[in-house]
């Protein structure tokens, strides 16, 4: 009996990952498409940008770094999907994280790293929580709804990020907390001290941390939780139906805020490997696109933590591969947004990819999980 | 019951118009107060409330009052439509390349021709959300963010940062109406598409609750199986205010492009999409209450505006920068229960028997 259970989960897995694999197919078709409109060459494009994700020792180490916040962030959003809730604000989450792990880092001369390394680890973390933890606040108890709150206080966290970095202005406003004193008029941070950077697991030329285990990690402990825990049993519940959840006697407000902080704490968490790791520091330009980018990898990894991992290897390498494209073939980086954008529609609208591949309908277990209910709290 | 109050009368056309008319409202009357009394020589009123902190309130208003009414027009009919900032974005990325490639006519011909591009662009956005929505039974809001990500990579990808608008939108001052005090410097003396923001916000409103169109609009937001049983065709008419809603965004883009800045950036829409979408919860999704509603937070933009050249804080200007979000956060937690969605919002509907 115990091969026919492993053939059908053999066949489920591979169902699974029928939907997103096409969905990535007809993306690079379509951009394809876009690169013949504008009078660009696709396959130049393409075999350039494999090349500069797979082409030698160098290329593969930096899809790996892309990787690890695409793993984060991935599962941030993921994550909060399983509790029925749309979190567009792990690029926030991300910059808090960076700001906390940082402020940690520069700081305690002295410590020794196994403490030092870890106490900004969960600095990054701890921020992350904390602004992740605000829109489940406000929409427990105001029922505002967490896409509009998210996505404001990515504003506020990238402009509070800036604040603390600021170098001060001509009307005596004083310099931000963070400001490294001897960068005059630049506005950044000291750099991390060597205590608390995250080592390299492959030094210079290649640069890769130990971050890729600490996503791993998390991703390993996200499925646990989500699968294989009480706690997890009612986030899924809450997702499924939040009504039904509440007559069960889970305690719905709980999760939701708990999820949120969680998902904030994931994002945190790849804003402090990212500043430890690599930056070193942390400048206002930091951040940005990657929590967007989580939404994508959360759908095509189907909101499960291990398809989150593949998903963002995706991610990593279209990312990695992107800057050697626009060098060999002359056709700009921009060009993976619009193939990003396009593997979340298809990916997102399932009916789409079967009806381009004329696939036969399923019956159901096929819609992603529904996050629209309304602008009205739970 | 109760005894009528002055405050009660107040209630009611509060409730009918949101909350958000009355603060306006409020701001206006103190501002005309500042404005022709001695009081205006007070530095710190001033800076909050004169001629030019007003004009830039409007101007900032004007984007968010569109994007506001994009939104209320796709919610009434039941689509949710988060991808009102990559609709803005893409309308003003349209109008720019129309605007540079036809730079060579007459200015007037070229700004019209530019503004027809931007609203069709932005109808074609909207036209492709209720596709999403509606033949392919996408969850609205990730479809709205499919539209948030297309449009910023695509407008990035073909920008071509070489190229240069020649020209925008001035000023008419409408003979008469112009010459009031306060009101007429700060209200009728515009460049056009500010104009057309103010009338849609009356035509929305009069077609929303005085027609046939907008009866059946509602019906189909409320309870699309009352209105399919009537003979209404529910995804039709989700189709049409998808896409006029797309439209209304895309015109909010070029008032960015062709009225305000006069080129594009990339990103320069910056959130208002969203808070466009606050300022319509905020206005409980009636154009009056939007209107009210994107003045308070065009208002919070101006004031980070007006703080900053004034130079009269000390207070770093990124948390003068934070006043437009946090009051659309504060806003939106305050309000929401008091306000109420339409009741089918972000359901597919499909007739019996379709499957």
């Amino acid at each position: 009996m115990a091969t026919a259970s492993t053939t059908t989960g053999f066949i489920r897995l591979l169902r699974a990952l029928l939907i997103p694999f096409l969905a990535l197919l007809a993306a690079l078709l379509a951009g394809a498409v876009v690169m013949l409109l504008s009078g660009d060459d696709p396959l130049a494009a393409y075999s350039g940008l494999f090349q500069g994700a797979f082409g030698d020792g160098k290329s593969w180490a930096r899809t790996i770094r892309k990787t690890v916040p695409f793993v984060l962030t991935g599962l941030s959003v993921a994550l909060a999907f399983k509790v029925g809730l749309f979190n567009i604000g792990a690029s926030g989450q991300f910059v808090i994280g960076s700001v906390f792990a940082v402020a940690v880092g520069i700081n305690f001369d002295g410590l020794p790293a196994f403490i030092h390394l870890p106490l900004a680890l969960v600095a990054g973390i701890a921020g992350g929580l904390l602004w992740g933890a605000i829109p489940g606040v406000l929409k427990v108890y105001t029922g505002a709804h967490e896409v509009i709150v998210t996505i404001m206080l990515n504003y506020v966290a990238s402009l509070l990020g800036g604040w603390t970095v600021y170098a001060g202005g001509t009307q005596g406003q004083t310099p931000g907390p963070l400001w490294d004193r001897t960068a005059g008029a630049i506005s950044e941070t000291p750099d991390v001290l060597s205590s608390a950077q995250l080592p390299w697991l492959f030094g210079p030329p290649y640069r890769v941390h130990y971050g890729i285990f600490l996503a791993l990690a998390a991703a390993v402990l996200i499925w646990w939780l989500i699968f294989k825990t009480p706690l997890g049993f009612e986030m899924r519940t809450v997702g499924h139906n939040m009504r039904a959840a509440r007559y069960a006697g889970i305690r719905v407000n709980y999760t939701i805020i708990l999820a949120m902080a969680l998902a904030g704490g994931l994002a945190g968490l790849a804003g402090a490997i990212e500043t430890l790791g690599l930056n070193h520091k942390f400048a206002p330009e930091f951040g940005g696109a990657v929590g967007f980018d989580g939404i994508t990898v959360a759908l095509l990894g189907q909101t499960h933590p291990f398809g989150v991992l593949l998903a963002a290897f995706m991610f990593g390498a279209l990312d990695g591969g992107a800057a050697a494209m626009q060098f060999e073939s002359g056709v700009p980086a921009d060009i993976i947004q619009i193939i990003q954008a396009l593997v979340l529609a298809f990916v997102a609208a399932p009916l789409i990819i079967r009806m381009i591949f004329r696939l036969r309908r399923q019956t159901h277990g096929d819609a992603g999980s529904a996050v629209s209910t309304s602008w009205s709290g739970p | 019951m109760n005894q009528p109050t002055p405050a009660s009368a107040f209630r009611r056309l509060g409730g009918r118009y949101g909350n958000a008319m009355f603060i306006a409202l409020a701001l206006i009357a103190i501002a005309i107060l500042v404005n022709v009394t001695p009081l205006k020589e007070q530095t710190w009123l001033r800076v909050l409330f004169g001629i030019s902190a007003l004009n830039f309130t409007l101007r900032a208003t004007v984007p968010l009052v569109l994007g506001a009414l994009s939104g209320i027009l796709c919610e009434r009919s039941g689509i949710i439509n988060i991808g009102i900032e990559g609709m803005m974005l893409a309308g003003a990325f349209g109008g720019f390349v129309a605007k540079t490639s036809t730079n060579h006519w007459p200015l007037a011909a070229s700004l019209i021709f530019s503004v027809a591009v931007a609203v069709a662009i932005g109808g074609l956005m909207g036209a492709v959300h209720a596709l999403f929505s509606i033949r392919f039974r996408m969850d609205q809001i990730i479809s709205g963010t499919v539209i948030i990500i297309f449009a910023l990579g695509t407008t990035s990808y073909l920008y071509n940062r070489d190229a240069i608008a020649e020209g925008k939108f001035s000023s008419i001052a409408l003979p008469g109406l112009s010459r009031i005090p306060v009101v007429g410097p700060v209200l009728f003396d515009n460049p056009p598409i500010t104009y057309l923001a103010l009338i849609m916000v009356v035509v929305v409103h009069v077609a929303l609750f005085y027609t046939r169109w907008g009866l059946r609009t509602r019906a189909v937001g409320e309870h699309p199986r009352a209105a399919d049983t009537v003979g209404i065709n529910v995804n039709r008419y989700r189709y049409v205010n998808t896409s006029l809603g797309g439209m209304l965004a895309g015109l909010a883009g070029a008032f960015l492009v062709l009225e305000a800045v006069g080129q594009f950036q990339e990103g320069m829409t910056a959130g208002r999409g969203f808070i466009s979408l606050a300022a319509m919860i905020f206005g409980n999704w009636n154009p009056f209450g939007a209107l009210g509603a994107a003045t308070l937070f065009g208002f919070t933009q101006a004031l980070q505006n007006e703080l900053l050249l004034a130079g009269v804080t000390r207070v770093p200007r990124q948390f003068i920068s934070m006043l437009p979000y946090v009051v659309t956060i504060i806003a939106v937690s305050g309000l929401v229960g008091r306000v109420r969605p339409p009741a089918a919002e972000g359901k597919v509907y499909e007739t019996e028997g379709s499957q």
